[in-house]
């Protein structure tokens, strides 16, 4: 997938002014914030479980050598093949080449944000090989030829009219003139239209949401059953993970069980979770007869170590993003690479450069809400302040920027000079907004108040009125 | 070899070699005793109360149950909820001992065939392993005489499961499994395939509203045999 990142400025500013994506925003914000908060009070256990979530996930990374090497071992006994793949393009060619072995024509696909990484789907079309998405999300993306927006809501900044359009348009051997009465009527269209190519797939393709060390299972967690229709139905199954989906063993994975729907959709379980080990047994009468796990690190295992390796908890539920007022208010495109929202600010200067994805991590108000709603406490605001001084350090901001900066610390070196100066400024805006509460535009700050308005300050400073108070204890 | 440089690059950043043999031995010994964690409180309760939870949270997901008094009453059961939902009296079912020794004669009008799921089945009778109260979620692992392709090609999936099957949290289920099922292939106990199933196939990828029937059936039924005097509430 290209890298859109650099250009996020813009991106951010073309969204603010995307009249359909605000009204599909809005959506989004109202259902997610409210369905999670109702799962989380159903659960009075829900806080001591992100401890645990927490513990296991730091013990795993601690020894994910030897786990990964149990788990290897345990893939091989039941009848699977573990390829080890450390960077994106020998992921490719194993997908590839195990895709070429079975003769595969048709490839379907559960959804899987590490093939977006990959880009899978490009290379197997430049191979002439047809992938097919079959999360309905990922599926009319496909079929608009458009990146996800969101880690387990895809295509949420559609509207349903773009539903409508876009199966017009391309389902055009159906009637020109049926309607689509529902959303429905959408739904049953997709699902007569990938039934087929659920029955005909050579190979299928999943990611995994979990590895279990302990029995060398892959794991996913579904609602529509589409990743289970992908690996169950073609002869041959392939799975897709990076290497930190490690757990050690089926009773850890429960306690990500508890955490990981309802910290993404509000559900207290998701429809299918689905633990895979191996191919088809002698006896059985479904199921693939082969199975192969493609092992992704592509930058992961260079995280370890550095005070990135928090990151590498992330079990991909999105409560961050659906809580983050930023991502809220430019949804998921802005941010130009797969991963957007605050893990994807921590995770994209990871694995494209800082370079490329400077802005990501200073799209923040450090608000804090990512943190305190991720299922394994990533202290993801002190991440993102580390790719902020990575990026000072390395001079990538711009002249303009790092002078404001140099300013602002010559006055916070000097507390006199730094009160003065903000109670001038405090009263020259009381001044200057007088009559009104907001304003709407300032001089030198167009940028800052063209999507926002400055409250007119009280007049006086928080120093100041700090002061006062103490003083009237 | 790719094997070599992950592990290496994992260890370099762990700024340490190849695990001791003592922490080696130490993380064998936790994934032999596979400590369980905090276990909501939620599914700690008498039998009867576990088997309604189980029911509440089923339905609470959009799936239905009823509850029949012994495995005689299975056929007549099914017979009704077909014709309840204008489904033909037809169905696939799993070639399960428990399935195939119901009294199906009694019913000529119910025709169907033990195999694996086809594309264009209307219904199937799969046979439950277990059923999870704490969100009433159904475990149904793969074997021979329980194909997967039973749980998600029709548009009703029907279940058969004994109360007595029913517990309260997914760590009980998996215990149970750990307990009554051999894996010739590995010598252990996982099949290929195990499904968690809570509720129906749903999807809400079109302006975030729930719409059921994605991929998957469109109904999912329990048939709830009541084998556990302790279980009648």
């Amino acid at each position: 997938m290209q890298v859109h990142s650099p250009r996020f400025k813009e991106r951010a500013s073309a969204a603010l002014a995307d009249a359909p994506l605000q009204k599909a925003l809005t959506r989004f914000r109202d259902g997610f914030q409210a369905k999670r908060a109702a799962a989380v009070a159903g659960l009075p256990e829900f806080e001591a479980l992100r401890d645990v979530a927490r513990d296991i996930k730091n013990h795993t990374l601690a020894n994910l050598d030897a786990y990964l090497e149990r788990y290897a071992d345990k893939v091989e006994r039941a009848g699977g093949v573990v390829h080890w793949c450390s960077t994106a393009d020998d992921a490719r060619a194993a997908v590839l080449k195990i895709c070429q072995d079975a003769g595969a024509r048709t490839v379907t696909k559960g959804k899987s944000m590490i093939s977006e990484e990959l880009g899978i789907n490009a290379h197997l079309e430049a191979h002439g090989m047809e992938p097919v998405e079959t999360d309905l999300g990922e599926y009319i993306l496909q079929v608009r030829d458009e990146p996800p927006s969101h880690i387990i809501a895809p295509a949420f900044h559609l509207n349903r009219e773009d539903w409508e359009a876009s199966f017009r348009k391309s389902h055009a051997d159906l009637p020109a003139d049926r309607q689509f009465h529902e959303r429905r009527d959408i739904l049953t269209e997709a699902r007569t239209r990938l039934r087929d190519k659920f029955l005909t797939a050579d190979v299928g393709i999943t990611g995994a949401n979990f590895l279990i060390a302990e029995t060398g299972t892959s794991v996913i967690v579904t609602n529509e059953g589409n990743g289970d229709l992908t690996q169950t139905l073609p002869r041959v199954h392939i799975v897709l993970a990076s290497i930190e989906k490690m757990v050690p063993t089926l009773e850890d994975a429960c306690v990500f069980m508890r955490l990981l729907a309802r910290s993404a959709t509000g559900q207290d379980l998701s429809v299918y979770t689905t633990f895979s080990t191996g191919a088809r047994r002698a006896e059985d009468l479904d199921g693939p007869a082969e199975y192969h796990v493609v092992l992704i690190d592509n930058g992961r295992s260079g995280m370890l170590g550095t005070e990135f390796q928090d990151m590498l908890r992330c079990i991909r539920c999105a409560a961050c993003m659906n809580h983050c007022p930023v991502y809220g208010a430019i949804g998921g495109h802005a941010y130009g690479w797969v991963y957007p929202g605050p893990m994807g600010a921590v995770l994209t200067p990871t694995l494209q450069g800082v370079d490329k994805a400077g802005h990501l991590p200073n799209a923040s108000t450090f608000c804090g809400r990512c943190e305190s709603v991720c299922p394994v406490k990533i202290p993801l605001p002190s991440l993102m302040r580390h790719w902020r001084e990575r990026e000072f350090e390395r001079h990538l901001q711009p002249p303009v920027m790092r002078r404001a900066m140099g300013l602002w610390g010559w006055f916070a070196k000097r507390p006199t000079m730094y009160r003065l100066a903000t109670r001038l400024g405090a009263g020259t805006l009381k001044l200057l907004g007088r009559g009104r509460g907001a304003f709407h535009a300032l001089p030198f700050a167009g940028g800052w108040t063209a999507g926002r308005d400055l409250p007119v300050p009280e007049g006086r400073t928080f120093m100041a009125e700090y002061a006062r108070r103490q003083r009237a204890k | 070899m790719s094997r070599d440089v992950i592990l290496n690059s994992i260890r370099r950043g762990l700024r340490r070699g190849p695990l001791p043999a003592d922490q080696q031995a130490m993380l064998d010994s936790r994934l032999a005793a596979h400590p369980t964690h905090i276990i909501p409180a939620r599914s700690r309760l008498p039998r009867a109360g576990q088997v309604a939870l189980f029911i509440r949270n089923l339905e609470k997901e959009f799936a239905t149950a009823e509850r029949v008094p012994d495995l005689d009453a299975v056929p007549a059961a099914l017979a009704d909820y077909l014709a309840a939902q204008n489904l033909p009296p037809r169905f696939a079912m799993a070639p399960h001992s428990e399935l195939a020794s119901l009294p199906w004669h009694r019913f000529p009008m119910l025709s169907f065939e033990a195999r694996r799921g086809q594309g264009t089945d209307q219904a199937s009778l799969q046979h439950g392993f277990a059923g999870i109260a704490e969100t009433g979620t159904l475990m149904l692992p793969s074997a021979p005489e329980r194909p997967t392709t039973l749980n998600l090609l029709p548009d009703a999936a029907i279940v058969v499961l004994r109360a007595s099957a029913v517990v309260g949290a997914y760590e009980e289920a998996w215990a149970k499994l750990r307990a009554a099922s051999h894996d010739a292939l590995t010598g252990g106990f996982m099949p290929r395939n195990v499904m968690l199933v809570t509720g129906p196939s749903r999807s809400a990828d079109i302006e975030q509203t729930l719409e059921l029937g994605a991929h998957g059936p469109r109904n999912l039924h329990v048939i709830l045999v009541d084998d556990d005097p302790e279980a009648l509430g």
